[in-house]
């Protein structure tokens, strides 16, 4: 048995990273979470979660930076809006999940060979370089780079594509890619932030 | 009536059969859909995840090449299409810093986006613009008997939706019992599907979908209505997995727009009935069984 230390130091927090969530924007409201669990309640796949959204506001807040980012809470996180239409304090949720999510791939601190990131950042590079998304060829390049054997297990999905006539394999792109390069490399990098905060 | 379309990535892949069934019907309405020249991805949940700035420039790109098309508003099939134009939208208006990313980015093309055009679901278009009064009278099959289970999934009623609540939507009810449907009571209408973790994390994100299925069965629906191509995806193409899992569950999900255009008259290959996994039960499709169906319905007490 491997005996591990439980319970977390002061000297664990990051000091300044709750400072700097709660200036993207969109995630102010943060400071006025009552720790009520309506997030956590409504949450569909909080069952899954290694910490709770109710936790995870809770970590961001006392600046437990590297607890949340390796986490796999953000990034089971689907996007389905239910905490933050519930939230009595208004906050945000969904939108703070997806600030952590952009400061983990940002740091590189996800939890490796995870394929929810990988697929953000292949679905997002897809996207600059073609303007498009390929559905099915962003999956193969996903399992390529993830995980392979997944391609075995697949197959029967993948003949029911061909044979169903949603197998595309042509790269859908835009005219005017340099147009949209340009306007990618005019927003700068990263999360926008109210000038005060930043 | 006359709208700017954006199709959106899906409705060309994966999802083809949602635009395979949109186009005819609305033409048979007389909504004219003009495309959105050179539309772009709109980003997604997946581009959010990695670049927030990024992220609202791609769908601001499409917002204002639709404001330069004219004064019509934007039609939005794709639930995360329609959530994130939305989101932009709201965005540009709360958030100074991201107005400002966003219109430099515009600006560098030669582009401007002064929040003029409205971003809408066919749903509420063909509700609250055509009518269900307009609708009704086109219905020649009409689905008399058909048990159906309305699944709005998340993203187009949470949390920006203008047209309907976000946990007991009732827009497509009213629609599909305009159609003649026997509408199924489905509680469920607005949970998540599982999204993009079918395919990545299926532990979580199958049991999802499976719920969703087992539920529609559970209440006796011979079939699923859905508005969204990614929920129909999930809903559809999974069930050889799901029922190695958690046991056989079969029923069709099918797009809002198919069951309509089946009650005009078209056929079930002319809508892309022919590209599901589960196919919808031919009974519900054949104009003489529906016929038949109707008749005996009709005699029932």
């Amino acid at each position: 048995m491997r005996i591990q230390r439980t319970i977390k130091y002061e000297a664990d927090r990051v000091r300044g990273f709750a400072k700097e969530i709660m200036g993207v924007s969109g995630c102010e409201q943060l400071q006025s979470c009552i720790q009520c669990g309506t997030c956590s309640g409504t949450c569909p796949l909080s069952i899954y979660m290694d910490f709770s959204p109710r936790q995870v506001m809770a970590l961001v807040r006392a600046d437990f930076k590297h607890e949340v980012l390796r986490s796999h809470t953000v990034w089971l996180c689907a996007s389905c809006y239910a905490c933050t239409v519930e939230c009595p304090r208004q906050i945000r949720i969904t939108d703070i999940m997806y600030a952590l999510k952009q400061r983990a791939i940002k740091e590189g601190i996800y939890p490796k060979r995870f394929p929810i990131p990988i697929l953000a950042k292949e679905f997002s590079e897809m996207v600059r370089s073609k303007g498009r998304i390929t559905e099915t060829l962003l999956v193969m390049r996903l399992f390529l780079k993830a995980n392979w054997r997944a391609v075995l297990s697949s197959w029967r999905l993948g003949l029911g594509l061909i044979r169903t006539g949603r197998f595309v394999i042509r790269h859908e792109r835009i005219e005017r890619r340099a147009e949209l390069a340009t306007m990618l490399d005019a927003a700068g990098n990263g999360q926008v932030k109210p000038k005060e905060a930043a | 009536m006359k709208y700017t379309y954006f199709p959106g990535c899906s409705l060309k892949g994966l999802g083809r059969a949602y635009e395979e069934s949109l186009l005819p019907v609305m033409r048979h309405l007389g909504v004219e859909l003009a495309e959105l020249d050179d539309w772009n991805c709109c980003g997604a949940t997946a581009y959010m995840s990695v670049d927030e700035a990024k992220a609202g420039v791609l769908a601001a790109r499409n917002l204002a090449i639709a404001e330069k098309a004219g004064p019509y508003d934007l039609l939005t099939p794709c639930s995360a299409c329609y959530l994130v134009l939305n989101k932009t939208k709201h965005n540009i208006t709360d958030f100074p810093e991201i107005r400002d990313t966003i219109h430099r980015a515009l600006r560098s093309a030669n582009l401007a986006y002064t929040g003029n055009t409205q971003v809408r679901h066919p749903l509420d278009v063909l509700v609250h613009d055509v009518g269900l009064d307009a609708i009704k009278s086109r219905v020649v099959r009409p689905l008399k008997g058909l048990k159906v289970a309305p699944y709005y999934g998340c993203q187009v009623v949470r949390p920006y939706s203008t047209f309907d609540d976000a946990w007991n939507p009732t827009t497509m009810d009213r629609l599909l019992a305009a159609l003649g449907a026997d509408v199924v009571p489905f509680p469920l209408k607005t949970k998540c599907c599982g999204g993009s973790l079918t395919g990545t994390v299926p532990e979580a994100g199958l049991r999802l979908t499976y719920i969703l299925l087992k539920e529609a069965v559970r209440r006796g629906a011979d079939v699923i209505a859905t508005i969204c191509p990614l929920c129909q995806f999930n809903l559809d193409a999974y069930h050889d997995q799901i029922d190695r899992r958690w046991g056989r569950t079969r029923i069709a999900t099918v797009y809002f727009t198919q069951l309509m255009g089946l009650t005009f008259g078209f056929s079930p290959k002319q809508l892309g009935l022919n590209r599901n996994f589960v196919p919808m039960n031919p009974l519900a499709t054949e104009p003489k069984a529906m016929a038949q169906r109707s008749q005996s319905v009709r005699g029932a007490p």
